[in-house]
């Protein structure tokens, strides 16, 4: 029975919606690729039926949108027929990605989680460094990256660290704001009890504000990784790095290698669901052991 | 100096509250003395300072006049020695917390040992009839075995002083009768000095050795019954003359406060 109902009630909804989509996908293919057929039919002086054009539209070579079976040939082809070490394996390209968005994500958790601390505790830092926090990204990502790739060079710092610090810098605001919250969603009741005992602050941060912030932690956490590798691409853009999704896209775009675009942007996406189903699967585990409803 | 046996007493005490639409006499003038032992009732309409009071005490509020000791110290002094145990109208039971944990949360704040945080869980689970539920977390019991747990957490560490304020408050009126009860026997079984706030004029004249009536603007005491009802108290006790004589001057004494109210 929850079988079928998870049938019925999870896949069915999402496999519908991923038809249309599909379906869509290939009415833009034709659509959009037609005028490159019409021009070569043209230029050899004659014209193209459009029985003819169909096919024709779906196995150019650098077409304006691939078609989906043409992406996951590439992706198939990058991912499971290259070893992993090959400069033209996507899952090489992912994995350096991958390692810039982890510590970016990690650092920027550990900045986040710090300051919500520093926040919630003194009044004085509320008020000098939350406005500050919400100023850091009202800056375009995309104009402040070239400048921290270009300053961090400048004094010796490269590889690595540059993009990370790039999906610090994207992934430390969800995770100040939730933990404020988190930090603050214990009712006055809670740490009237508390003041009662005469707890000291540690006390009460550790018994009390820490774990009734919890859901909030993993709600924000979410939220940050998946834009931690948002940075650690967008980190990749103006380096001209040779390596990482991100310099597969500016490649596919310098060459007109519109196939690798869309593989390297799957590859991205995937990689953002797999990390969120991840950060998901640790939310739950830390709600069940603190007795949440199953 | 207050006598020795004196637990919480309090001389023309007043607050007056701040707020932004001008100062909010809470309380005043209010002299009263809690001896050891004594299961006092604070009862009156909202707005009466019954709970204001009850929170002076635990220094959870500062008064603005008047002094107040609480076992011949100040309000914070006691409760730097952790003199009170405090019942919330709500449980305030931690839900990441079973129900032992929650009892032995002031236990590991005090720095109790693990063996005689052990100890102490049973005993108090046993005294509110709660044995054999440790292991659950707060939302599988119900509201009225909540606000049991609550009242076995502040039993867990030796404060001789138990503050409730309206614990049985949000509770249906089946599940009061029997939490009093069981609540006489816990004073009895536990010689605890009890201060308890109420809006309930039976709970109020069933559990008390002494009723305290407030009346509200400005928050103030109208008048302080000695209850000459025995010890043991029955359930049944509720339909004696004697009891319902002591609940009439309670009625009467809500009522001189409202009239004030009205020609003010």
């Amino acid at each position: 029975m929850g079988e079928t109902r998870f049938l019925r009630d999870r896949l069915l909804p999402i496999c519908t919606v991923l038809l249309a989509l599909l379906a869509l996908w290939y009415v833009f293919v034709v659509v959009l690729n037609a005028p490159f057929e019409h021009d070569t039919a043209a230029r050899a002086g004659g014209t193209i039926g459009f029985m003819e054009l169909l096919p024709k539209t779906m196995m150019q070579e650098r077409p304006v949108l691939p078609a989906p079976h043409q992406v996951f040939a590439e992706l198939w082809d990058t991912t499971v027929n290259k070893a992993i070490t090959s400069k033209r394996s996507l899952v090489y390209h992912a994995w350096i990605t991958l390692s810039a968005t982890l510590l970016g994500f990690a650092m920027g958790a550990v900045l986040g989680i710090l300051l919500a601390i520093a926040i919630v505790h003194n009044r004085a830092m509320d008020r000098s460094l939350m406005p500050w926090v919400i100023a850091s990204q009202t800056i375009p990502i995309l104009a402040i990256a070239p400048m921290i790739i270009v300053v961090l060079n400048a004094i010796g710092i490269s590889g690595l660290m540059p993009k990370a610090l790039i999906s610090t810098y994207l992934s430390f605001f969800p995770i100040v704001v939730g933990m404020v919250k988190g930090l603050r969603s214990p009712e006055q009741i809670q740490l009237d009890l508390m003041h009662t005992y005469n707890a000291s602050a540690m006390q009460t941060f550790w018994k009390l504000r820490w774990p009734a912030s919890m859901p909030y932690l993993f709600t924000s956490l979410k939220v940050a990784v998946a834009i931690s590798l948002v940075g650690a691409i967008v980190g990749e853009l103006p380096t001209g790095a040779v390596a990482g999704l991100g310099a597969r896209l500016l490649a596919g775009s310098y060459y007109g290698q519109t196939v690798q675009i869309w593989a390297a942007l799957f590859m991205a996406a995937g990689v953002a669901a797999l990390l969120v189903i991840v950060v998901g699967i640790a939310h739950n585990l830390v709600l069940k052991r603190m007795g949440a409803r199953a | 100096m207050p006598p020795s046996d004196t637990v919480v007493s309090a001389r023309d005490l007043g607050l007056t509250f701040q707020t932004a639409d001008g100062p909010v006499t809470a309380l005043t003038g209010v002299d009263l003395s809690v001896g050891k032992g004594d299961f006092v009732s604070f009862i009156g309409p909202s707005g009466c300072g019954k709970t204001t009071f009850l929170r002076v005490i635990a220094d959870l509020e500062k008064p603005t006049s008047g002094t107040i000791t609480v076992n011949g110290m100040t309000p914070e002094e006691a409760r730097r020695q952790r003199a009170y145990g405090y019942v919330f109208q709500a449980a305030a039971l931690y839900p990441w917390r079973t129900i032992e944990k929650n009892i032995a949360l002031p236990l590991e704040i005090m720095g109790y040992s693990k063996e005689e945080r052990q100890a102490r869980i049973e005993r108090t689970l046993d005294l509110v009839n709660l044995s054999g539920f440790g292991k659950k977390y707060p939302w599988q019991l119900s509201g009225g075995m909540q606000q049991r747990a609550s009242i076995a957490r502040a039993l867990a560490f030796d404060a001789d002083l138990l503050l409730m304020d309206e614990p049985f408050g949000a509770l249906d009126e089946i599940v009061r009768d029997h939490l009093n009860e069981q609540l006489l026997k816990l004073w009895a079984a536990t010689r605890k000095t009890i201060c308890f706030v109420t809006h309930s004029i039976p709970e109020a004249v069933y559990l008390s050795t002494k009723i305290v009536v407030m009346s509200p603007r400005p928050g103030r005491v109208t008048d302080i019954i000695e209850s000459p009802l025995p010890k043991d108290r029955p359930l049944g006790i509720r339909e004696t003359p004697e009891f319902l004589e002591i609940a009439h001057r309670v009625r009467e004494g809500l009522r001189a406060g409202h009239s004030y109210e009205e020609h003010a």
